[in-house]
């Protein structure tokens, strides 16, 4: 089975077929970067060289994995409108993946605690933890917006050693060291396994796929984990609304 | 060109809060015409949120896509050439359609044509009047823009006037929800209109003075604003559907009397309008009466034809596509795009 793999959640752009035949997994190609031009203009163009350079026919597919969130809002729409045209097309089904399984499988293997963060803003990061049971990816933490002082707080709780990635690493890496992880075992991944990877999301896509875990390209949506700010706003001011007025009820009678 | 075989165009648009797609056969023939609305969605927040109309578009897509094909009967295999909206707009929703358009034109091994949101509203004028064909002047009046433009030849345009603050439309959104109708506010004002005298208040019609086919709307929306306060103030009552047919004669006088200037100065024969408030009734008939005078043909679209929609792309892709436009694979969203820019 072949799995056409795109990351365009964070900064870096990313498309992958992965295959497998048998219990041999392989990546036939891979094209990442890490660059300022927008995913818009990049990712289309590298699926096109990648099917030139490898004499793809897009047919021979067997689903559309993305990861589909959390991650910057536009980003993941480029990245999962590219793919529900591809699989609108293609009459092919779509693998969500989420950002941040993808990004803890480019450290399979690993016995440490995984814990991928990306820079969510407002003093949040987007973040999950993982581990590996053998070959499994097992998930200690779903991906979640957290505060990055709590993240640490439930990482200690663990009492193991741990192994951070993503793009929040630049953004907290001084306050992890020198604070909230200070006398922890804790390492950063390398330059060649610390970004978005979509030969990971492909891999981790062949699982779901074989576990039955797809869904129409028509039905699939990004996962953002955030709700917009707009009705954020709105929220905030009904329930200001509301407790002023359980308030007056209160006080009033 | 007989002989040539029918063109099917798949078009896309997602530009603001409509999502939408079509099936066009040569440029004129609309074979389906499905649009997603998200104006309800809207209207608690009292206009569009563009992240909302992001997120909204990529949950809608493909079924208003699937079902564009299946209503018109045709497969992707059929389509010609696929068709999207690129600019202008509104940058995270017009990249929902444009990514979807690519992906699929891609993997389909179809041409891909980037189409101008404005150039599409004025296409919309061919899909009821197979007559009509260039040279023309258009008036193009939305929400987000208010356009006197000079169509010299299929794609190739003039833009004569243009707005210097407010689009028409979005002084129709604002002057509707000071008055307490809401959003949308060009329905929700010509609605009102209708019981109301349009003479009952005297509203400012702004000329600009070095640019004679350009138009202000910011004005008349302020002395709207001032004149419900002046009334709030001195504790008079003032009557909401005087003041909003009072506020759509001011704009529709400005609209027409730039829109004639034209007509005379450039020896126009054939004149049209397009977009949003085009589907204002009060609009059509003052312009239509205006052409009357003039001994010049009008033309108009049907309001489904005038709201955003898909059709209008795909008939203005159909021209584009026999002019020989295509885009790679690289296309971006514009969202401040320029009309004829490419």
């Amino acid at each position: 089975m072949r799995i056409l793999a795109l990351d365009s959640s964070g900064l870096v752009a990313s498309v992958a077929i992965v295959a497998r035949e048998g219990k041999e997994a392989v990546t036939v190609a891979e094209y990442t970067i890490n660059y300022k031009k927008t995913h818009s203009q990049t990712l289309l163009p590298m699926l096109d060289e990648i099917v030139k350079m490898t004499e793809l026919d897009l047919n021979e597919i067997d689903g559309i994995a993305v990861a589909a969130g959390p991650g910057s809002f536009t980003g993941l729409r480029i990245g999962s409108a590219t793919a529900k045209g591809l699989g609108l097309a293609l009459g092919k089904p779509l693998i969500h993946v989420p950002t941040l399984e993808g990004l803890a499988c480019n450290l399979w293997g690993t016995d440490r605690v995984i814990c991928p963060i990306l820079d969510a803003r407002r003093g949040q990061v987007y973040a999950g933890i993982y581990e590996f049971d053998g070959d499994d990816l097992k998930i200690i933490e779903e991906q979640m917006a957290i505060d990055i002082g709590e993240l640490g707080e439930r990482l200690k709780s663990l009492g193991r050693p741990v192994i951070f990635l993503g793009d929040g690493v630049p953004v907290h890496r001084d306050a992890l060291t020198e604070s909230i992880m200070a006398g922890y075992d804790i390492a950063f991944a390398p330059a060649n396994m610390n970004r978005q990877r979509a030969a990971s999301v492909g891999s981790l896509a062949i699982r779901y796929y074989q576990a039955g875990r797809i869904e129409t390209a028509a039905r699939h949506k990004p996962d953002y984990l955030r709700v917009s700010q707009a009705e954020r706003e709105r929220a905030e001011k009904e329930s200001a609304v509301k407790k002023r007025a359980a308030y007056r009820k209160d006080n009033l009678q | 060109m007989d002989e040539k075989k029918d063109i099917l165009i798949l078009a896309i648009e997602s530009s603001c809060d409509e999502t939408a797609a079509s099936v066009v056969r040569n440029g004129r023939e609309v074979l389906s015409n499905i649009i997603s609305s998200q104006i309800a969605l809207h209207t608690l927040y009292g206009g569009v949120v563009p992240e909302i109309a992001s997120r909204k578009h990529i949950e809608k897509i493909n079924q208003v896509i699937e079902a564009a094909l299946s209503e018109a009967g045709v497969t992707l295999g059929e389509i010609d050439a696929v068709g999207v909206t690129y600019g202008p707009g509104l940058v995270g929703a017009l990249l929902v359609g444009v990514a979807e358009a690519k992906a699929i034109a891609y993997a389909a091994g179809k041409p891909l044509i980037g189409v101008h949101h404005i150039e599409g509203h004025i296409a919309a004028n061919y899909i009821e009047h197979k007559d009509l064909e260039p040279p023309f002047f258009c008036l193009v009046v939305s929400g987000g823009h208010t356009h006197l433009v000079r169509v010299k030849d299929y794609g190739q345009f003039e833009i004569i006037g243009r707005t210097r603050d407010d689009a028409a439309g979005e002084a129709f959104d604002k002057v509707a929800r000071a008055i307490g109708l809401g959003y949308p506010g060009g329905p929700k004002i010509e609605r009102v209109s209708r019981e109301g005298n349009p003479e009952a208040v005297v509203f400012p019609r702004a000329h600009v003075g070095d640019a004679p086919y350009d138009f202000s709307f910011s004005g008349v929306k302020s002395a709207v604003l001032n004149y419900i306060n002046g009334c709030r103030m001195k504790g008079e009552e003032w009557n909401q559907a005087d003041v909003a047919a009072s506020f759509q004669k001011a704009v529709t006088d400005v609209l027409v009397e730039n829109a004639m200037r034209a007509v005379q100065e450039f020896g126009v024969k054939k004149f049209a309008i397009a977009g949003g408030v085009a589907s204002n009734s009060t609009l059509r008939r003052a312009m239509k009466e205006a052409c009357d005078r003039e001994g010049i043909d009008f033309y108009y679209p049907s309001p489904v034809y005038c709201t955003d929609n898909a059709a209008m792309i795909g008939a203005a892709a159909y021209y584009e596509y026999l002019n020989g436009t295509r885009h790679g694979w690289d296309l971006n969203a514009v969202p401040n795009l320029r009309l004829g820019e490419r």
